[in-house]
């Protein structure tokens, strides 16, 4: 790698950031080179600065952001000081970018390959024919289904993994000497993440391209990297070829990234047969209108233990909780709460009810009223189900921030935008046990936030399960967190359940063979998983399970 | 060459006034007071000046005003600087053109202030009730204001006054319904946003009620929009006042208020070719609208600004 010619020179990069009427620095003299044909990976917790130091390297800040030292060269070009009208030839021409979500970067009133010859046209590439006919080969390679004419739908008619591939077709369609991808697999699912995965990796080996990969997740980097370098709030922490990182990491923070997934629990004992489960689903079918989504599932679930529903989006788990908390009534079967059937309306549901069955949401963002003070976002349901008011209810609320580890001197008259992403979730999961439930619904809970954070997240939940008895129903696309966390796991495909039992059970083969596709698809830390991964499956497989999905 | 300097002069005086007041605020006020007031830009600062102006000359205008609200002297037509009498001149009745401006901001403010506030009350509720309950009551008031707001404002505003009979409270009622059906639209789209957030859900799997939904968790995070829409607002009932004052059914003799005024003296317009101070007479309480309106603006744009920013 190292006799490859030097594309991309940056050297003591300094970002500034606009908050809070002050420019604060956020990125503190990072060096960085890139030579043809290689993958560097940027990864790090949100807030390293990655996403701003990929912007760079193209010479672009985001708005409310400046470069204030520094040089970024590319191919021998002052990306700083050129013009911007020299600058405009240059991206899009000979540097590409690849966003995290292809659904928000496509314009949804244009079909796919008008936007995919916009490029080659402006820059007078090629004609609009032959970067159509360029389109349709860039599409074969990445393994899109139908190449011939997926490209002249709308953005809204093909997959999330299909518009990813479609937007790295756009992106190559000038030949690019450089592409910078912006963590463009995070929204997806492990099944679909594969297939794109793959697509990039060989289409930027086969042009010969040079990349920065953008992610969070190492195990994904893994795959896709040839150097990998650590960024911790705006510093490098370290950079190294891919296999010595992964096999020798030499700081701290990187071994504690490392380590995040081996968060392991002491199993739990299996629950009594005899015992009444706290919330039993029955046969339940339900339907969003007339387009029915969710067919006869059944799951009980126990005091003190956790069940995971495990599905692609998709699948029906989030509806199942719908119907758990009355928000869909189902059309067929019925959920019982300790034996007594519930009424199927939450409407019709009495307070105590209400109270029994809480929800922990995945954004804590739209969760908590930005307008509303913790003390009032806990003390409130506090009041409601409870009754205390004045000086206890304030004394509840403390209590229920020290449960959840925040400092109640600190945080009682916090909005909740004063809060870090970590932080709010723990105050969701507060509002949840302000209500004192038997039994919580998590809805992804951990997968908005960074690994180092979800961990945490993660080991609060557990310890509060233990301590206070409670049963949780765990929705999840990450079979990491499954893994760590469930004692019972239920799978689910397309609104039914295609297979359940207790953990141990489902993480044993033989399983069913979409269990396996799941399990075997959950990226590793082994840089040759993907390509083994691959090997085994066989290429046309996956291929045809794009297809299939549509 | 003159009116340049003239114009320079008033802007240097405003700006200095606006940084005197800015100054004078910060040092009197405690400690929350100072941050918020720090940060206030000059136009903000001028605006908030000429509000509180206009403000107390309304409520005290019997201590301020030289004379009676309806008192007539024999001095008729007299122009500004005709007499040391009258410092703004007298109208074609010899009613103090000082006076009438001053009683007519209590009138004109007043009443738009009233109209502004029971439209919002009215257009947010109903706009609020829509977006959450949503379904058949929704369809019931969105078309209900669908049918209203199809009808010319002004048009229908002089029709109805005139059947329900010309009188103030009637002139306010009105206008604070037609007004509301503006606010309706604004708030249930705004509103319509804010009810999928999933804390609403919470909320409602909490067992909350519609009071507690409308009031505790949607309209804290309403209020920046309609705060904005309100300064707008306010501004136009203000021009719709003096519209239907100038058409003869707002607010009526001997009650003085800044649209009469405008449509009283305009044939002095008609004079200016020979004396242009004549033009100044109707431009008066014409000014005083345009001032007031530009202020209020003013002040609501910088609360705006200071909203945006902390949701940042």
């Amino acid at each position: 790698m190292s006799e490859a010619e030097l594309l991309v020179t940056v050297r003591g990069l300094r970002i500034e950031g606009r908050s809070e009427d002050r420019w604060n620095e956020i990125v503190h003299g990072i060096d960085l080179d890139l030579h043809r044909g290689e993958v560097l990976g940027l990864i790090g917790e949100s807030g390293a600065g990655k996403s701003t130091i990929g912007l760079a390297c193209m010479g672009f800040t985001r708005d409310g952001c400046r470069i204030t030292d520094g040089t970024i060269e590319f191919d021998g070009i002052d990306l700083r000081n050129i013009s911007p009208a020299r600058r405009r030839r240059i991206l899009g021409r000979r540097i590409a970018y690849v966003a995290q979500s292809a659904a928000a970067s496509f314009n949804p009133a244009h079909k796919i390959i008008d936007q995919h010859t916009e490029g080659p046209m402006i820059h007078h590439v090629m004609s609009v024919a032959e970067s159509r006919a360029d389109a349709i080969e860039l599409y074969r390679r990445l393994r899109l289904p139908d190449p011939e004419h997926i490209g002249f739908r709308y953005p809204h008619q093909v997959s999330g993994g299909q518009l990813q591939r479609a937007m790295t077709a756009m992106a190559m369609s000038c030949r690019p000497d450089m592409i910078i991808f912006d963590e463009p697999t995070t929204a997806l699912d492990v099944t679909t993440q594969i297939e794109v995965l793959a697509a990039i990796r060989d289409i930027v080996e086969q042009y010969n391209t040079a990349a920065i990969y953008i992610t969070h997740d190492l195990a994904v980097v893994a795959q896709m990297a040839d150097r990998i370098k650590v960024l911790l709030r705006g510093d490098e922490v370290e950079e190294a070829d891919t296999r010595t990182m992964l096999a020798h990491p030499r700081e701290e923070y990187t071994k504690s990234l490392w380590a995040v997934r081996t968060f392991a629990p002491p199993p739990k004992p299996p629950a009594p047969p005899t015992e009444v489960p706290v919330i039993s689903v029955q046969n339940v079918s339900a339907s969003y209108g007339a387009a029915p989504v969710l067919f006869d599932v059944s799951f009980d679930i126990h005091k003190g233990r956790t069940v995971a529903v495990v599905g692609e989006s998709g699948s029906g788990k989030s509806t199942v909780a719908r119907c758990i908390t009355g928000l869909l009534p189902p059309t067929k079967g019925q959920i019982l709460h300790n034996g007594t059937p519930l009424p199927p309306d939450y409407r019709k549901r009495s307070r105590d009810q209400l109270r029994q069955a809480q929800m922990i949401y995945q954004m804590a963002d739209t969760a908590l009223n930005p307008k509303v003070r913790i003390s009032e976002i806990l003390g409130r349901p506090v009041q409601f189900y409870t009754g205390l008011r004045g000086a206890e209810r304030r004394r509840r609320v403390e209590a229920l921030l020290e449960q959840i580890e925040m400092e109640p001197s600190e945080f009682y008259n916090r909005f909740p935008p004063e809060l870090s992403g970590g932080q709010k979730q723990r105050i969701g999961i507060a509002r949840a046990l302000a209500a004192e439930p038997e039994f919580i619904i998590c809805d992804e809970v951990t997968s908005a936030l960074d690994q180092l954070v979800a961990e945490g997240i993660l080991k609060l939940l557990d310890r509060l399960q233990r301590e206070l008895g409670l049963a949780y129903m765990f929705i999840t696309h990450d079979l990491a967190t499954v893994r760590s966390i469930a004692d019972e796991v239920v799978v689910m495909k397309n609104g039914e359940v295609v297979e359940a039992g207790p953990k141990p059970e489902m993480f044993t083969p033989p399983h069913h063979p979409y269990t396996d596709l799941l399990l075997s698809s959950v990226p590793e830390m082994d840089p040759d998983w993907l390509t083994n991964l691959l090997k085994q499956r066989g290429v046309e497989n996956i291929g045809d399970a794009a297809s299939a999905r549509m | 060459m003159t009116t340049l300097l003239y114009i320079v002069g008033i802007l240097v005086v405003a700006a200095a006034a606006s940084w005197l007041f800015r100054a004078a605020l910060i040092a009197v006020l405690p400690r929350p007071g100072k941050l918020l007031f720090r940060t206030m830009p000059l136009v903000a600062s001028f605006g908030l000046l000429m509000i509180i102006i206009y403000v107390s000359a309304a409520l005290f205008a019997p201590v301020i005003a030289p004379y009676g609200e309806a008192e007539v002297f024999d001095k008729f037509n007299a122009l500004p600087g005709d007499d040391p009498r009258f410092l703004l001149g007298t109208d074609q009745i010899g009613r103090d053109l000082l006076t009438r401006l001053i009683y007519g901001g209590r009138n004109t403010i007043g009443i738009a202030f009233l109209t502004t506030v029971l439209a919002f009350l009215l257009g947010a509720i109903a706009g609020f009730l829509a977006a959450t309950v949503g379904g058949w009551l929704d369809q019931l008031l969105s078309r209900t204001v669908d049918a209203l707001m199809a009808i010319p404002q002004l048009i229908f505003a002089l029709l109805l006054i005139t059947i329900f009979g010309q009188s103030t409270i009637n002139m306010i009622l009105v206008i604070a319904v037609l007004d509301s059906t503006r606010v309706f639209r604004l708030s249930r789209a705004v509103a319509g946003n804010i009810v999928v957030m999933d804390y609403i859900e919470a909320a409602k799997l909490r067992g909350e009620g519609l009071g507690y939904l409308i009031f505790r968790e949607i309209l804290p995070n309403a209020t920046p929009p309609l705060i904005a829409e309100f300064g707008m607002r306010f501004c136009f009932v203000f021009l719709l006042i003096a519209a239907l004052s100038f058409l003869g059914l707002g607010i009526q003799p001997p009650l003085a208020d800044w649209g009469s005024m405008v449509r009283d003296l305009s044939q002095f317009i008609n004079y200016a070719v020979f004396a242009p101070l004549t033009a100044s007479l109707p431009l008066m309480a014409a000014g005083a609208i345009a001032l007031l309106t530009v202020s209020v603006n003013f002040v609501v744009d910088w609360m705006l600004h200071r909203a945006s920013g902390l949701k940042e």
